[in-house]
């Protein structure tokens, strides 16, 4: 299989790999995908005042698709508020990293993540009305 | 020096040994005659030069020449092999028995079998690869007519026990067709002794040419087929098309040097096999798939849990495997090989096959060890599989959400 030169960088060289202590305050953490199917990514996010997403970390069990894949959403939820991070699609994360066919799960993945990852959030601060 | 992709996958195909390329090239250039031309020296000298493949074939699986019938491969030889036999016997019954691990050019012909009104058993393995005799038994029935069973799987290496097997079937009659493409070479096949009816051989996993193989088809007791292929009669009827001289004098050649070399060849590749697992068995959470000892050297099949098969591939780009991961392959599935062995999802999809052959050296294994060390590290640093098991979570507790 041929890597897009996108894919071979977040390979390579994984952007915001790791995960936050679990005491840190404003964290949420949103665990999608499972071993029997190839791929797993856990993305963590760290929202601050205002509900905007101060860091991400992420760690993904998958094809370097998918790693390329929660790597790029750590870069770009980074800034955002957590509405502003659930408009990434994942036709976006396909276009940007050039995934062919094959590969466009593991950008659903990715979008998922991001859901997971707010929706936790939401329900550990009681948040769900305030969008 | 090191010369870097290092080739560790001779089992997908093996490169074609310097002394039997030297061999083929004057059939293509001066002696290209068409064997099949009876009226001058050309065809003549063409025909010598397949007999005495055909002989080196034969020799090195102690057979009569004149039970060899050249193929295109052994794909070719499996398709000719069963759905000939089967077809042929149909009139004593409609029942054909294989195992899931096979090849799939078995297990597709024997699905167009199942198309054309025969009933196929698929019986499982053990969880080392192997298939219990018991079970074996216990599929027979009277309108059994073929049973096909390889002699080495092409992805753990196992060998079947096809000696057993073929003492079974001769007792009550039933065909007996294995396919060896990934054997030759590898382990001792006497085809004098063994009860084998049909077994089919191909070229390119033995230091030959690809697009050549045979099947070997017994004479005593007599083996009948159902030609697949029809044209001049060729091959004794069994297989028309015009024979590819070059290919089958490298066929030829490479079957005499497999004869000759094999001992000292498997002692040499066991020991850098050896040397290789040892070098890995010092990595966490590393499991070999597939019975160690009814195993042929060549074969390394290995599951680094946690780190997926098709990232770790993109890790080592250095080393050329292959891998029972979901993501080197269309269907998105993991290898149905290692999905038989009733291994964990997880760890088919994290295994990686290493296949050596006469050309691997132990200062390609030694850098290959060294990189796996590093990459698996890294890799299960990113893995969150990896981080739960380090805090103690137990995956098979966790609700995944399966996608």
């Amino acid at each position: 299989m041929a890597y897009s030169i996108k894919v071979l960088d977040h390979y390579e060289n994984p952007r915001n790999v790791g995960s936050f202590g679990k005491e840190e305050e404003g964290i949420a953490t949103g665990m999608v995908g499972a071993p029997a199917c190839g791929d797993v990514m856990k993305l963590q996010i760290k929202v601050g005042k205002g509900g905007v997403i101060e860091d991400a970390k992420f760690k993904t069990y998958g094809c370097g698709s998918a790693i390329a894949s929660s790597s790029l959403v750590t870069e770009w939820v980074k800034g955002r508020t957590i509405d502003q991070a659930l408009d990434i699609k994942n036709t976006q994360i396909a276009e940007e990293l050039a995934l062919p066919p094959v590969k466009i799960h593991c950008s659903i993945l990715a979008e998922d993540a991001i859901k997971a990852a707010v929706a936790d959030y939401r329900k550990k601060h009681g948040e769900q009305v305030s969008a | 020096m090191l010369k870097l992709p290092i080739y560790l996958d001779y089992s997908a195909t093996t490169p074609v040994d310097p002394r039997v390329a030297t061999k083929m090239i004057p059939y293509l250039v001066e002696k290209f005659g068409n064997p099949a031309s009876r009226s001058h020296s050309f065809g003549w000298e063409a025909e010598a030069a397949v007999e005495e493949a055909r002989e080196e074939v034969a020799r090195l699986v102690n057979a009569d020449p004149k039970e060899i019938v050249w193929t295109s491969g052994a794909t070719e030889s499996n398709n000719l092999a069963i759905k000939g036999a089967a077809q042929f016997y149909a009139g004593k019954g409609k029942h054909v028995v294989t195992v899931t691990t096979e090849h799939k050019a078995v297990l597709d012909t024997c699905r167009e079998l199942e198309r054309q009104g025969f009933e196929v058993s698929y019986l499982d393995v053990q969880n080392n690869g192997l298939l219990d005799l018991e079970v074996f038994k216990a599929a027979l029935r009277p309108d059994t007519i073929v049973v096909s069973v390889m002699l080495v799987n092409n992805e753990i290496g196992v060998i079947q026990p096809i000696a057993e097997i073929g003492e079974i079937c001769r007792a009550r009659g039933i065909i007996f067709h294995v396919d060896a493409a990934q054997a030759t070479g590898k382990v001792e096949i006497d085809l004098a002794a063994l009860k084998v009816d049909l077994m089919s051989f191909c070229a390119h996993k033995t230091y030959g040419p690809k697009g050549i193989g045979a099947l070997y088809v017994r004479r005593k007791p007599r083996v009948r087929l159902t030609a697949q292929m029809h044209g001049g009669g060729h091959e004794r009827g069994f297989r028309s098309g015009t024979l590819a001289t070059h290919q089958i004098v490298g066929m030829g050649e490479a079957f005499r040097l497999a004869r000759l070399e094999m001992g000292a060849e498997k002692e040499r590749i066991r020991m850098l096999r050896d040397r290789l697992l040892k070098g890995l068995s010092d990595i966490d959470q590393v499991f070999v798939n597939g019975d160690l000892e009814q195993r042929v050297p060549h074969n390394l099949n290995i599951s680094f849990a946690y780190v997926e098969g098709e990232s770790l591939l993109m890790a080592i780009k250095d080393l050329a495997v292959s891998s029972g991961s979901a993501c080197t392959s269309a269907s998105l599935e993991p290898s149905y090989v290692l999905r038989a062995l009733g291994r964990e999802d997880e760890l088919a999809h994290s295994s990686i096959r290493f296949t050596l052959g006469r050309f691997t050296t132990e200062e390609e294994i030694d850098y290959a060890i060294k990189l796996l060390h590093d990459k698996i590290g890294r890799l299960r640093e990113l893995s969150p599989l990896w981080e739960m098991v380090q805090e103690g979570v137990d995956l098979s507790t966790v609700q995944w959400a399966a996608h």
